[in-house]
């Protein structure tokens, strides 16, 4: 691929603009979050293009936004953000991704490091055994057509009401784990087919299971009021989305919204930015459905926390609440979401697609559980399996800077082809063991794809944000055990 | 035409480059690529044998549409295919037979999960004295 020529004009630090006359047809400029030393691999894989492209969507608001965790993906870049009005914007299922809601999950301990290593080895077997995981993974759930209607209206409710967790998970996932809207009406039955037996899995690829200890505590008394006590401090970190389902749905409404394109008359640069207007049937139908497998992950990722739980209750030979494993928060960091921003002054009801972003909304705001009000909504960063994870909160500068959105992950820099053909699998598990780190997963082949090389280090990511101000940094953690799909 | 088919490199996804003297051989070949990054397509017999029918709104989507039916079969019936027979194909919409047999852990790998084949970067051109098409997978 040909390294990227265009313009690239410094705003400040950390942000890069790319001005709107550097394409006709682009609606707003973008704006690239990054450091100086980033743009050059930013370059050389084309993604300040791609940045352009969103920029075509009728009715984006402010900027084409990229995180600095962007790397290229189909249409919209992974790490992407635009915001489009709702009265004559569209919605863009390549805005949000195939894998509607993939997020992460916080679950914080009492247990130390000192208590946990000894028993790492135990510890990662059952949680292997425990949560389905893999591919072709079934459930343990087995789950009908009416029970699926149920499921991808309650969401994370769905798995609470049977036993798999309490209400105050519930309190601390992002939109209570549950997306209003959703309607099963508007889901294929080869959605249902792909997602009926996946419930409760956590798939393969880039997803994992993380047992996790505190190394960096940057704000005491942030990390206190989301439980995060001290360095040595044990958490889990769940990282799964909509698995088969949300693919499926994906798959579904972008074949719709490619025939809705030339039916409303809309410009693009690339067919996988399909989109329809927000107020139109296919722009409200794709909504409704995207709702549906965004409940679903969040059930999904309910079901897993709750066997996490009872893994380490079997293990340390207590419940899980002597063990004091209380939800940090859930963050989904692929989404479309309507909210409501401030743009010149005025109040806009916006759709915020993320793409690989994270929400980031700031102390204060009536979005947020009452717990954090004063702090911030947690904003979960995992890192790439072998290095380490943040945890920040939202700001006010993200509210107005970024439509209160923050990066994601670390970031692919590596394809998945040159990964392996730089390291063996076998070779990253022996690595990783040798600094502590157990790995159990039922794919070697794929552990070469998600090794450390083939990722950015997240480290320089978060600085990125954190000097932004679009999220604060406090606190890091490293993996101890890991679980692999 | 010696090449069936190429695999391309891509940083977040995976694609599939497939050639054909016709165009229902690329189709063919482009199905066979799709498999042997699901699994190791030599070890999969020819048991099953089954009908498939995908329509579309043009020929180039016709081809992603192809692919996201081959994905939706392994995903939801786990059934992996071996060889297709591509028997009609119009301008929107193709008729085939698919041969294979269902997933079985004891002799079949399953190397990586695939999400959906994208509109992203779709080239179907004619290539020296045949066809060549690109094609993008989610992974």
């Amino acid at each position: 691929m040909a390294r990227w020529q265009g313009q690239l004009i410094r705003v400040d630090d950390y942000r890069w603009k790319i001005p709107k006359d550097y394409k006709t047809g682009m609606r707003v400029p973008g704006l690239i979050y990054a450091s100086e030393r980033m743009l050059e691999s930013m370059r050389e894989e084309q993604t300040p293009e791609q940045v352009a492209n969103v920029a075509f969507l009728p009715g984006i608001l402010g900027y084409s936004l990229a995180m600095p965790d962007i790397h290229w993906g189909y249409g919209f870049p992974i790490g992407g953000v635009a915001a489009t009005n709702i009265k004559d914007g569209v919605v863009s299922p390549g805005g949000v991704g195939y894998d509607i809601n993939c997020g992460v999950r916080l679950l914080r301990t009492d247990l130390s490091e000192a208590e946990v290593r000894p028993r790492i080895h135990e510890l990662v077997d059952e949680l292997f055994l425990n949560v389905p995981s893999g591919l072709g993974s079934e459930g343990k759930i087995k789950i009908n057509q009416k029970e699926m209607d149920r499921l991808v209206v309650e969401g994370a409710r769905w798995a609470v009401r049977r036993g798999l967790g309490s209400e105050e998970d519930l309190d601390v996932t992002e939109e209570q784990g549950c997306l209003t809207g959703a309607d099963p009406r508007k889901i294929s039955d080869r959605a249902i087919k792909r997602g009926a037996f996946q419930a409760g899995t956590l798939g393969s690829g880039n997803h994992f299971l993380e047992v996790q200890v505190v190394k960096e505590v940057f704000d005491s008394h942030i990390a206190d009021a989301l439980g995060i006590a001290d360095t040595g401090q044990v958490l889990v970190l769940i990282h799964t989305g909509s698995r088969g389902f949300g693919h499926q749905v994906c798959t579904d409404h972008l074949r719709v919204m490619e025939q809705a394109v030339s039916k409303y008359g809309i410009n693009l640069p690339d067919r996988q930015l399909a989109c329809a207007p927000i107020e139109s049937p296919e722009g409200q139908d794709y909504l409704a459905a995207m709702a549906c497998a965004a409940n679903y992950a969040w059930a999904n990722r309910q079901c897993i926390a709750h066997w996490v739980r009872e893994s380490f209750a079997r293990i340390f030979g207590k419940s899980p609440d002597k063990l004091g494993m209380r939800q940090v928060y859930d963050v989904a960091h692929n989404i479309a979401k309507i909210e409501e921003h401030i743009i010149d002054g005025r109040k806009v009801k916006v759709c915020v697609h993320r793409k690989g972003a994270t929400r980031s909304f700031p102390a204060g705001h009536k979005d947020i559980p009452e717990c954090y009000r004063e702090v911030g909504q947690p904003v979960l960063v995992p890192g790439d399996m072998g290095r380490r994870s943040f945890i920040a909160v939202g700001t006010e500068k993200a509210m107005s800077d970024s439509f209160g959105s923050t990066c994601h992950g670390a970031g692919r820099v590596l394809s998945r082809g040159a990964a392996k053909r730089s390291v063996k699998g076998a070779d990253v598990m022996r690595q990783l063991e040798n600094r502590g780190i157990i790995v159990k997963t039922g794919s070697i082949f794929d552990l070469a794809e998600e090794a450390s090389q083939a990722y950015k280090d997240v480290t320089e990511i978060i600085d990125v944000v954190h000097q932004a101000g679009i999220s604060r940094k406090i606190a890091m953690a490293v993996p101890v055990g890991v679980i692999k799909g | 035409m010696t090449k069936g088919f190429e695999i391309l490199d891509h940083t977040a996804d995976i694609g599939i480059i497939a050639y054909g003297t016709d165009i229902e051989q690329l189709f063919s070949n482009a199905a066979v690529a799709l498999f042997s990054l699901i699994t190791e397509v030599e070890n999969v017999d020819e048991k099953l044998h089954f009908n498939l029918r995908v329509r579309s709104q043009d020929r180039d989507s016709l081809l992603v549409e192809w692919l996201n039916e081959l994905i939706y079969l392994f995903d939801a019936k786990h059934v992996l295919v071996r060889r297709c027979d591509i028997e009609d194909l119009a301008h929107n919409e193709l008729k085939a037979t698919c041969h294979g047999e269902a997933f079985d852990p004891m002799r079949h790998k399953i190397k990586r999960g695939i999400k959906a084949a994208t509109y992203h970067m779709l080239k179907l051109d004619r290539d020296d004295g045949g066809y060549r098409a690109q094609v993008i997978l989610d992974i």
